[in-house]
């Protein structure tokens, strides 16, 4: 077999180290190995390829897969990714460093951690943020664990049903295991107020997943009054312009950064936040920046409150998460950067005049009701009178991811920035021609 | 060489008690702060929390580890020092004056399972 | 590395803007705000006379909504800098960060290897980066090809049947499949299985997703030698115990040569043999986990598999299962969609790199850097098992005491444009250092490595002072973690 080129040892270099070891082959570096555990078949795999020989597998294989203009949201949502992030996120230092262990060399990591933590307080208006987390979905699972933990003797948690369905699913099983119980409702403001046995927290929507504007007023009184803790699962990229978890009350803030500026990648990686009011800082999971000074007094950052964490307090840690998802932290601390407070509203505004231009399009075609009066922002549902079948259908012929049924029977639509009005005229053509 | 205040009573995982009445009034040694290093974060129960001997009612927390602590009595907790959310550092400073809790003891008799400053030099030597 | 001082928050200037979007996607067809049809449900939002109260216009353009019922009523404060300020201010800071690329990064159970650049291109190909997570089978078929590819690779050189890949990492990949361990023994009625066992050499996130996935604890103590008890063990199996969780390797860096003896005593009381993936780097070409009697495994597709740490994530934990543990494969939903699919994509570029020729070399040459090291260092630091080691080993401190920590070690290591290994872990010993190389490191760099750390070990003797006092030639010198934890300072103010 000829050299790889990731491997820099030449047999030379090979026979240099055995003797330094003391000893005679490779082999004998496994003696210590049953000598039945030692693979000897050939393994299952196709022969090595040359470079090109990877990149054209890879492009044929992304040939195979259809391009569409994305009109869904539900968790993944198609904004603009400014050209400066991939560049900034791809440098080498940034990408291949390990978790900033070593501060001294690790200060661009944990700066821009503390920019991210920074600015998610900023657009959840909450005291204080951790490094990351896997994703929305698991960042919710996570302060639900979060609830029940501060709770004391306390064990059930309250799930709005309009929150997305992976986001319900994913409590459901962090929860089945940790022997929490849950309470999917559809009535939340009267579920708290009729007091549900042992509650330790309610997880709602700030958007729901038809698209709606919720309206939480009064809520927060009400879970306090019962003990418990509120958590606001929210689209970041919107809060910019909806009410702020803190304004709502909520002593959580989860949701996905995805919609800052990450691409839409079949569904990851993306990247989980969470903020608490300061009461609840030490119950936060995962990693946590701080800023303090080295010897010479020098502002410096460092990974801080680490006895909450699986390394130091093993079994009794916070959560069992080490790895997170940093560098997506960096891809939204970049965009939020760049975006500033005018591109965030103009961002939504254009998301907002586009969804409604759309809406009302729709509507006039007569083809579908209104389901929900209330206000929304970029995403919407409507009850279709067409056959949804045949309407998605078309709509994919011409190459439109739109029009995804929810289990209601609705159809969903979410218009970004990202489309123009031919776009959006070209739908409501399509979904005229649907018999 | 850590110090040892008489006149206090003593668990294995290096707490002591000092009885007043029914009230056990609840820290950690000496030893236990220095094994610590620099405390950075107690970690305690509420007023009216039940505590239970041999069972976990908190912790210490210094950059690079924890330490549980642990009840030497079985009761409810009847106070707790607050000084030390704002400055853990007091348990640096004297652990003997920088009491954690104070438990209103609902068995005595637990006390007879504690050492004395003697028998405690055996072991926090 | 230069010390560069500034938060992109003290570079905002009121006017600066770093984006570039249209006033308007409707150009003469604005309709801010909408007119309202009629009512057909409703639910808790905002109503028709909040969006006359506040016209969402006045929202999107700044004006403050106090009393508004669902719009922001704070203003949202966030730095405003020009597209340059970000490319300068993020590149600066790039400076002071130190990655596989810059340099040889010992970090143990890490598996800092490096991270091929075709990997990267192939992410980032239009063709996948641009799929929506929900869209219809039949538009993502080369999506689909690479989960099948990859479960099909990750099978045969692990020996597990198939893998899931949901899991985002590798301690959620542990949580995930201690899951399908509850399933496997709630399905067989066999309730009272609550304990896991782990060593007491065990990563940190064992006991901790043991304990996220409500599941108690079971500590098994360690010999002399580095490995697990068999003895005690034995005392520890019983009709409570789910399972055992294992790394192998362990974390010193040593195969539990007993392991066919401890799976026969698991599997015998009715336990199942997890396998921590975080240390599969030596194995990989050369031992299979199936093969050992794992029932179930992660993989750490950011450490085995050469995808980039990204500064702490994102990574993949794929979870395998034997035949046995099949059935519940595909039971708990544990993230939003499909797990990582653009770090899955890198790995499965590594493998066809790779091959089934070049794999087989892979783990050897790993294990063969790590023995290297161990034995050309061993005369200066203290080796307490002088064994074979595989992918890691781990050292206890300079062998003359002369005050100098492990610490102490580290920190002037990163002077000498090293990254520090692992220190203080496993717990074992008091001043562990846990050195891993991998298979992508020449001769050059690790005789490298050897001189410097041959070199500090001289300096403890001459000048113990300086070393308490080392890094000196970093961004910046050591913090202040204390105050750090103490008055903790979480976000710019």
């Amino acid at each position: 077999m000829g050299a790889f080129s990731y491997f820099p040892q030449t047999g030379e270099d090979i026979r240099v180290m055995l003797e330094r070891i003391g000893v005679g082959s490779m082999d004998d570096l496994y003696a210590d190995v049953p000598a039945d555990f030692i693979y000897k078949g050939e393994y299952d795999l196709p022969s090595a390829m040359s470079e090109q020989q990877v990149r054209d597998f890879f492009e044929s294989l992304a040939a195979k897969n259809t391009r569409l203009k994305v009109f869904v949201g539900q968790g993944a949502y198609d904004h603009y990714v400014p050209s400066v992030i991939p560049y900034i996120t791809s440098r080498s230092e940034f990408l291949t460093a390990y978790t900033p262990y070593q501060c001294e060399i690790s200060q661009g990591t944990l700066r821009y951690i503390f920019e991210w933590q920074s600015m998610i307080c900023r657009l959840t208006g909450l005291d204080c943020a951790n490094a990351s987390m896997y994703d929305g979905p698991t960042a919710a699972a996570e302060a639900v664990r979060m609830c029940v933990a501060s709770a004391k003797r306390r064990n059930s948690v309250l799930v709005s049903a309009r929150l997305l369905p992976n986001v319900i699913d994913t409590i459901k099983t962090y929860a089945k295991y940790a022997g929490i119980n849950v309470v999917v409702s559809d009535q939340i403001f009267e579920d708290v107020a009729e007091g549900v046995l042992d509650l330790a927290g309610v997880i709602v929507p700030s958007i729901n997943r038809f698209g709606v504007i919720e309206n939480h007023l009064g809520l927060a009184d009400l879970v306090h009054q019962m003990g418990a803790l509120l958590v606001e699962y929210c689209d970041p990229s919107a809060l910019a312009v909806v009410k702020t978890p803190a304004e709502w009350g909520a002593d959580i803030a989860v949701g996905d950064g995805q919609s800052l500026g990450i691409p839409l990648c079949f569904g990851g990686p993306y990247v989980g936040f969470m903020a608490c009011r300061t009461a609840l800082m030490r119950k936060l999971p995962g990693r946590i920046v701080g800023q303090t000074t080295d010897a010479s007094g020098k502002r410096c950052y460092v990974l801080t409150l680490q006895a909450r964490e699986q390394h130091i307090r093993r079994e009794k840690a916070t959560s069992n998460i080490c790895s997170n998802e940093s560098l997506m932290a960096l891809w939204c601390t970049v965009y939020l950067s760049l975006m500033g407070p005018e591109g965030m509203r103009r961002l939504n505004a254009l998301c907002y005049e586009g969804a409604h231009y759309l809406h009302d399009a729709l509507l006039a075609t007569g083809k579908f009701q209104r389901v929900f009066d209330a206000d929304f922002l970029k995403e919407f549902v409507l009850k279709p009178l067409c056959p949804v079948e045949k309407l998605q259908k078309a709509l994919l012929k011409a190459g439109y991811f739109a029009a995804l049924q929810t289990e209601e029977g609705y159809v969903t639509f979410c218009v970004t920035e990202k489309h123009p009005r031919e776009e959006l005229d070209c739908i409501v053509e399509i979904v005229k021609s649907v018999k | 060489m850590s110090k040892i205040a008489e006149g206090l009573l003593y668990s294995e995982s290096h707490e002591w008690v000092r009885v007043d009445g029914n009230v056990a009034i609840i820290g950690v040694s000496d030893f236990a702060q220095a094994e610590m290093g620099d405390i950075t974060y107690v970690d305690m129960p509420d007023v009216d929390d039940e505590v239970a001997a041999g069972e976990d009612f908190g912790a210490l927390e210094s950059v690079k580890t924890s330490s549980e602590l642990i009840s030497p009595v079985s009761g409810r907790v009847v106070a707790r020092n607050d000084e030390l959310e704002d400055k853990p550092e007091l348990i640096n400073e004297d652990a003997y004056e920088a009491w954690i809790i104070k438990v209103e003891m609902s068995d005595k008799g637990e006390l007879d399972r504690l050492m004395n400053a003697a028998a405690y030099a055996n072991i926090a030597g | 590395m230069k010390y560069y001082d500034k938060l992109i928050f003290e570079l905002s200037k009121p006017g600066r803007i770093g984006f570039s979007l249209p006033e308007t996607l409707l150009a003469d067809k604005q309709q801010l705000p909408p007119k309202k049809p009629a009512t057909l449900g409703t639910v808790r939002g905002g109503t028709a006379s909040e969006a006359q109260r506040w016209g969402p216009k006045d929202v999107f353009q700044g004006q403050a909504a106090a009393g508004s019922r669902i719009w922001r009523e704070a203003p949202l404060d966030l730095p405003e800098v020009s597209e340059v300020d970000v490319v300068r201010h993020y590149t600066n800071l790039s400076q002071m960060n130190f990655g596989v690329d810059t340099g040889f990064y010992p970090l143990g159970s890490c598996t800092m290897k490096y991270n091929p650049k075709i990997n990267e291109e192939i992410a980032n190909l239009p063709g996948f980066t641009g799929l929506h997570p929900l869209q219809p089978n039949e538009t993502v078929k080369g999506a689909l090809e690479v989960y099948v590819g990859m479960d099909k690779a990750l099978a045969a050189i692990t020996g597990m049947k198939h893998f899931t890949f949901l899991p985002c990492a590798g301690a959620h990949g542990e949580l995930t499949g201690l899951m399908l361990m509850r399933e496997y023994h709630q399905s067989r009625g066999d309730t009272a299985r609550t304990k896991v066992i782990v060593p007491d050499s065990a990563h940190g996130t064992n006991p901790a997703s043991a304990a996220v996935c409500g599941l108690d604890i079971v500590v098994v103590k360690s010999k002399e030698n580095g490995l697990v008890d068999v003895d005690a063990l034995k005392g520890l199996l019983g009709p409570d115990i789910a399972g055992i969780m294992l790394t192998n390797p362990n974390t010193l860096g040593l195969f539990e040569r007993d392991i066919k003896e401890i799976a026969q005593l698991v599997h015998d009381c009715g336990g199942l043999l997890y396998y921590d993936g975080a240390n599969m780097n030596p194995l990989l070409g050369v031992v299979r986990p199936g093969d050992m009697g794992f029932d179930i495994m992660h993989l750490n597709l950011h450490k085995t598999f050469s995808t980039p740490h990204g500064g702490g994530g994102p990574g993949a934990g794929p979870v395998g299962v034997s035949d046995k543990v099949l059935p519940f494969l595909h039971i708990p939903r544990v993230s939003g969609f499909h797990g990582n699919f653009g770090i899955i994509l890198r790995a499965y570029a590594y493998i066809l790199m790779l091959g089934r020729e070049h794999i087989k070399l892979a783990g050897k040459l790993a294990t063969l850097g790590a023995n290297y090291i161990k034995e050309s260092l061993k005369d200066c630091y203290k080796l307490p098992i002088p064994t074979v080691c595989k992918h890691e080993f781990v050292f206890d401190g300079l062998l003359e005491d002369n005050g100098v920590t492990t610490l102490d070690v580290a920190k002037r290591l990163l002077d000498y444009g090293f990254h520090a290994p692992t220190i203080y872990f496993p717990l074992l010993f008091h001043q562990a250092i846990m050195i891993e190389p991998t298979e992508t490191e020449s001769l050059e760099t690790l005789d490298a490595f050897i001189a410097v750390m041959r070199r500090i070990a001289e300096e403890a003797k001459a000048d113990p002072e300086m070393l308490h006092g080392a890094p000196h030639d970093t961004p910046i010198g050591r913090p202040d973690e204390t105050t750090a934890a103490r008055q903790p300072v979480l976000k710019y103010e």
